[in-house]
């Protein structure tokens, strides 16, 4: 790689300024994106639609805050979406055998979590690229929860274990009280720990990084194994919102997390970007998606957009790291 | 490491036994545990079945080569496979419908290369983009149908055989025949050796690298419209999720085959070994019985093991 050389000597903390103004930027276009669909759709400003997005945004997010520490390490997890359908699915299996919501809620996370580590492993102890590593992993996952489902469906969950999904509390979804308490944890581990620090030391510079005595296998195993047991939440929350479970849930989602990751600032080549930046980028696409929906636009064009928005957005964030030389 | 020498010339005696002893091995497993795996209908069955991915391995071969990648392979053939279906039933042609599958390919391909050479988007993260991109005009053109009835020329092309060899192995024949001359006896070839191992030695020789690099992948689009015709073809119908994650088994036969995937050096007859060691892993897992999910599995575990050998051989 060559990139190893540029905005590196900097120490991690100044970059936090440059990220406040790229954040405020998005923060902007977010609100725009709302002015416009305020204007073009009645429904949009109705609460049961700003809730709607919310929740929608939440559940991008989950799977997007751990993907975004793997990408500031200059990394990539596509097997999330597939992570998500196999803790989901096994979550469900345990859930209906022992009726015990908080078994299954364990069980899913584990998944999610070993599933991460292993994604670590083969990218440390292997060497192998990851986002090959990980797209190996997606098939691998894909073929073990179809084969596992065998075409069947998982259906109905205890009522309080639905409430995780599409309970409310003091009148906003539950899912949003989830979302804020892990922004705010991805936030402070992210800016305000050394291990959240070296993390983006390690995608600004991995050569440094080790030079300087960072233990750079354990924190990408780490960082691997979160992104992991973030889509194993997600896949509770998925569980419990559609009440249901089967082998397709995860396919739609790998592109829209790497989506909000990117739109929000997070640079693909390392070291530059915010668990919160991610957070806008989460709501852009939601609104966006949101948007096309009350326009009566078919969902059949959603794929194709989320496609566009993720080109558009790492050329953007290459246009401007490019100006910022 | 890119200051290595560029490989003009492959090794095979260095690389032969990886793949061949996988696809022995493979051959001699499933003819102990697969009853009717050596009989010849299976084996031209076999055969038949990895033409598609013959098309989409060689042209993958060339874009790893270039320390690329090709993620929207898959999703391409499907709307090209769709676009086939839907010219060739609204015009009766089969040479009008593999024009256009050619043409909305080759588009695709372009696409690629100008996201990855001119704007410099890292391969993964602008094919991914491109796969979304592609499912979605799957999608919307057939509008989530099955495109049914298409003419019996496109059908005849999967059953037709020629000199009593099946037109898709002559299919795949030619194209190994014209991606080897291309690699090993053009220019053009030489070029795609340098732009994954030296590629300032292409400059100062006074060639455009991006020009290059669009291209491989244009010659990857392209390819991925002639295996929408097959598909077609041996599907009978156009069906908007057809070929999803064939680009993955493509991936496979080349990293299996022992192109590098750091390291800018391939080698086309390991790729048409890959493609037969995935077809008799996926065939003789389906003769004992083994669902679809689990030969995607395997497949995903072959790759992994194949990328570990290939990290232990560049080690060492």
């Amino acid at each position: 790689m060559t990139d190893i050389t540029k905005e590196t000597m900097m120490p991690p903390r100044s970059f936090l300024s440059q990220d406040a103004i790229q954040v405020f930027y998005r923060l902007l276009a977010a609100l725009l994106i709302c002015a416009v669909l305020a204007v073009l759709s009645d429904s949009f400003l109705s609460l049961g639609n700003i809730l709607n997005v919310l929740r929608q945004a939440s559940l991008t997010f989950f799977i997007a805050s751990g993907l975004t520490l793997v990408v500031l390490t200059a990394g990539l997890d596509l097997s999330v979406g597939a992570n998500v359908a196999l803790s989901a699915c096994i979550a469900g299996t345990v859930i209906h055998k022992t009726g015990s919501p908080a078994l299954g809620i364990l069980t899913g996370l584990a998944c999610g979590g070993i599933v991460g580590l292993l994604n670590g492993i083969m990218v440390t102890a292997l060497r192998i690229p990851s986002f090959i590593a990980t797209y190996g992993m997606l098939w691998v996952l894909n073929g073990l929860t179809y084969w596992y489902m065998a075409g069947e469906t998982l259906h109905g969950f205890p009522a309080g274990f639905r409430q995780i999904g599409s309970g409310y509390l003091f009148g906003l979804p539950i899912p949003v009280y989830l979302l804020l308490v892990f922004l705010g944890i991805g936030t402070l581990f992210a800016q305000r720990t050394i291990w959240g620090q070296e993390i983006y030391a390690i995608g600004a510079n991995p050569v440094a990084a080790r030079l300087s005595g960072i233990p750079v296998a354990r924190r990408l195993l780490l960082v691997y194994a979160v992104s992991g047991t973030m889509a194993g939440l997600a896949s509770i929350i998925f569980l419990s919102r559609l009440n249901s479970a089967e082998a397709d849930i995860g396919e739609s989602l790998t592109l829209p997390a790497i989506a909000a990751v990117l739109i929000g600032g997070t640079s693909l080549f390392g070291g530059v970007g915010t668990v919160f930046g991610t957070f806008i980028g989460a709501l852009i696409l939601t609104l966006v998606l949101n948007g096309m929906n009350l326009l009566s636009v078919s969902a059949n064009w959603q794929p194709l957009v989320t496609g566009i928005i993720v080109i558009l957005a790492v050329w953007l964030d290459m246009k401007t790291r490019r100006r910022a030389q | 490491m890119r200051e290595a020498a560029v490989v003009s010339e492959p090794n095979p005696l260095q690389r032969i036994p990886g793949v061949a002893i996988v696809l022995v091995l493979l051959i001699a497993l499933f003819s102990v545990i697969a009853p009717g795996f050596l009989s010849v209908a299976n084996l031209s069955n076999v055969l038949v079945q990895s033409t598609i991915l013959t098309m989409l391995a060689l042209p993958m071969t060339l874009i790893i080569m270039t320390e690329g990648l090709d993620l929207s392979m898959g999703a391409v053939l499907t709307l090209t496979s769709l676009c086939v279906a839907i010219v060739s039933l609204a015009t009766k042609s089969m040479l009008l419908g593999l024009g256009a599958g050619l043409l909305v390919g080759a588009a695709f391909g372009v696409a690629n290369g100008w996201l990855v050479a001119i704007l410099g988007i890292p391969p993964f993260v602008a094919t991914l983009g491109t796969l979304g991109m592609a499912q979605g005009l799957s999608l919307i053109v057939s509008d989530g149908q099955s495109v049914v009835g298409i003419p019996h020329s496109v059908r005849d092309i999967y059953s037709a055989t020629l000199l009593g060899i099946p037109v898709p192995i002559v299919m795949a024949l030619v194209t190994y025949a014209a991606f080897h001359g291309l690699l090993y006896h053009t220019r053009f070839g030489t070029y795609i050796f340098a732009l994954g191992g030296n590629r300032e030695a292409l400059r100062y020789a006074g060639l455009s690298p991006n020009r290059l690099l669009i291209a491989v992948y244009a010659i990857g689009g392209a390819m991925a419209g002639i295996a929408g015709l097959l598909m077609t073809a041996r599907m009978n119908s156009g069906h908007p999720t057809a070929g999803l994650g064939l680009e993955f088994d493509a991936i496979a036969a080349v990293a299996v085959g022992g192109t590098s995937f750091e390291r800018g050096n391939g080698w086309l007859l390991g790729t048409l070994l890959g493609v037969l060691s995935v077809g008799v892993l996926r065939n003789g897992l389906n003769l004992i019985s083994l669902p679809s999910s689990v030969q995607v599995a395997s497949v995903g575990v072959l790759v992994i093991v194949a990328l570990f050998l290939d990290g232990l051989r560049s080690r060492a």
